[in-house]
């Protein structure tokens, strides 16, 4: 059976690695972008114009009530489908362009991460103690600098868990992108299958390596929210 | 085309989707509701070795992609054709919608666990010696005390549940279960009309809306006898009790 997973031409390590590499790749570049999204997201929903609210409100609601897979769809196919109809109209003789189903996946995991860690980041930043920024304003110092120095630091401590939860479905949830053609992990073992004919022993392989990262991830989680509340007294 | 000619056009499909992705949701959560209290008491009192199948169980479902557990029950079944056909289990796992729901279940089982274990470890000390101390045998006080008690503390994280449960059911179309997602995807690769997606989101917000106005009206019934809805559940010392 260990010669399915070795390397070179016999066995399927290889391929498989290199899907990994995909699938790690993706959530690597996914958790920027949904972070600024939910930054923003969070900032949208404390602003004082209505209608920025009503934005924010609706960006989180909607992106969370919906399916992944069809976000990924719409995505996949609507953004493809829209960048070519505004190159049509831009230039008649345009070649049709293909969204990269990788550049898909960014945006759309991204768009999911965002929604839900902008209820995180709102959440933390309502448990923010409003004395320290009065604190902050009555000995001179900025709104940026109430932000960085005051804000921010706490606001870590107290989304590190939710945002950790996040990233763990994220990672999980990159597996959706194999069905738009990703070369994944997913993708590489489905092709696996396809030449071996052992559907069980590949998936658990996959299954395998997906819930190793998740309990890797779990551990650096506690090993960081350990480190963020090092400076605060238990009760 | 115009949106509401794709409606009109290919309404009784995505009816037909929705309602699948209904049952698909409904069934699954109400199998793992129902195992799922048994393995919350052995997630609860059960010994640490007793335990460790079960957690293993639970962190595997919880680790892992659901995609990749449909993959391994509806494809990963294959793989044991000749033994499956001889115990007359093959005819179960040929059809999609078996193997999409018998995914669902395990993965919804696992966490609907450890949100009941949640509830029961919520339940006050106090209420359970109180139900000892009037002579309740131990299946009685877990049926009339604990168990009401705490299915009111994990209400709603597992409204969230069946929320998520539902969901991950737009997967079941990728193993060609015709769902709302899989009538989705049939319409727009007939049609390439862009606008099918936009009515399906629209259809799975509708059901999740309904469904939290169901899941709300559901929590208010369940804590009726409390006087006060919306506030705290938590036991408030009556004051001259207290300051006697």
């Amino acid at each position: 059976m260990f010669e399915l997973f070795s390397y070179g031409d016999t066995g399927w390590g290889d391929e498989i690695l290199r899907g990994l590499a995909i699938t790690v790749q993706l959530a690597i570049v996914t958790l920027p972008v949904g972070l600024c999204l939910g930054f923003l997201a969070a900032f949208a929903s404390k602003s004082k114009l209505s209608a920025l609210r009503a934005i924010g409100f609706g960006y989180t609601t909607i992106m969370r009530g919906l399916p992944e897979i069809l976000t990924l769809f719409v995505v996949y196919n609507g953004v493809g489908l829209l960048l070519n109809a505004t190159l049509k109209w831009w230039n008649p003789d345009a070649t049709f362009i293909d969204f990269s189903p990788f550049a898909a996946g960014v945006v759309a995991l991204g768009m999911v991460f965002g929604a839900f860690a902008g209820e995180v980041l709102r959440g933390a930043f309502n448990s923010l103690d409003i004395g320290q920024t009065e604190a902050g304003r009555a000995i001179g110092m900025t709104d940026a600098q109430i932000f960085r120095r005051i804000q921010l630091p706490q606001l870590w401590r107290f989304a590190l868990p939710g945002l950790g939860n996040l990233w763990i479905n994220m990672l999980k949830d990159t597996a959706l992108v194999s069905v738009i053609a990703l070369s994944d992990l997913m993708r590489m073992t489905k092709v696996a299958v396809g030449v071996t004919k052992q559907p069980f022993t590949f998936y658990l392989a996959a299954c395998l390596i997906y819930w190793a990262m998740c309990v890797l991830s779990e551990i650096v989680l506690a090993r960081m929210e350990r480190r963020a509340n090092r400076g605060i007294r238990r009760a | 085309m115009n949106p509401m000619d794709i409606l009109i056009q290919y309404w009784p499909r995505l009816l037909d989707g929705t309602l699948m992705t209904i049952k698909l949701t409904l069934l699954g959560a109400l199998i793992a509701g129902m195992v799922s209290p048994f393995f919350a008491l052995v997630r609860v009192h059960s010994s640490p070795i007793a335990q460790a199948p079960l957690r293993l169980y639970i962190s595997f479902m919880r680790g892992t992609p659901i995609l990749a557990q449909l993959f391994l029950i509806f494809y990963g079944s294959g793989q044991f054709r000749p033994f499956l056909q001889e115990w007359g289990l093959w005819a179960f796992f040929r059809d999609p919608f078996n193997c999409a729901l018998l995914a669902f279940v395990l993965n919804s089982t696992a966490y609907q666990t450890e949100i009941l274990r949640g509830g029961i470890m919520g339940v006050p000390q106090g209420e359970i010696e109180a139900a000892k101390a009037i002579g309740m045998s131990r299946a009685r006080a877990l049926r009339r005390v604990i168990f009401p008690h705490a299915y009111r503390i994990a209400w709603p994280a597992l409204g969230n549940e069946v929320i998520l449960l539902m969901k991950a059911s737009a997967l079941a179309s990728i193993v060609t279960v015709f769902d709302l997602m899989g009538r989705t995807r049939q319409i727009f690769s007939r049609s390439f009309d862009f606008s099918v997606y936009l009515w399906a989101a629209l259809i799975y917000l509708c059901i999740t809306a309904i469904f939290v106005l169901l899941w709300h009206q559901s929590e208010r019934r369940l804590s009726r006898h409390i006087d006060r809805p919306g506030k705290p559940r938590a036991h408030v010392p009556a004051k001259k009790e207290t300051q006697a």
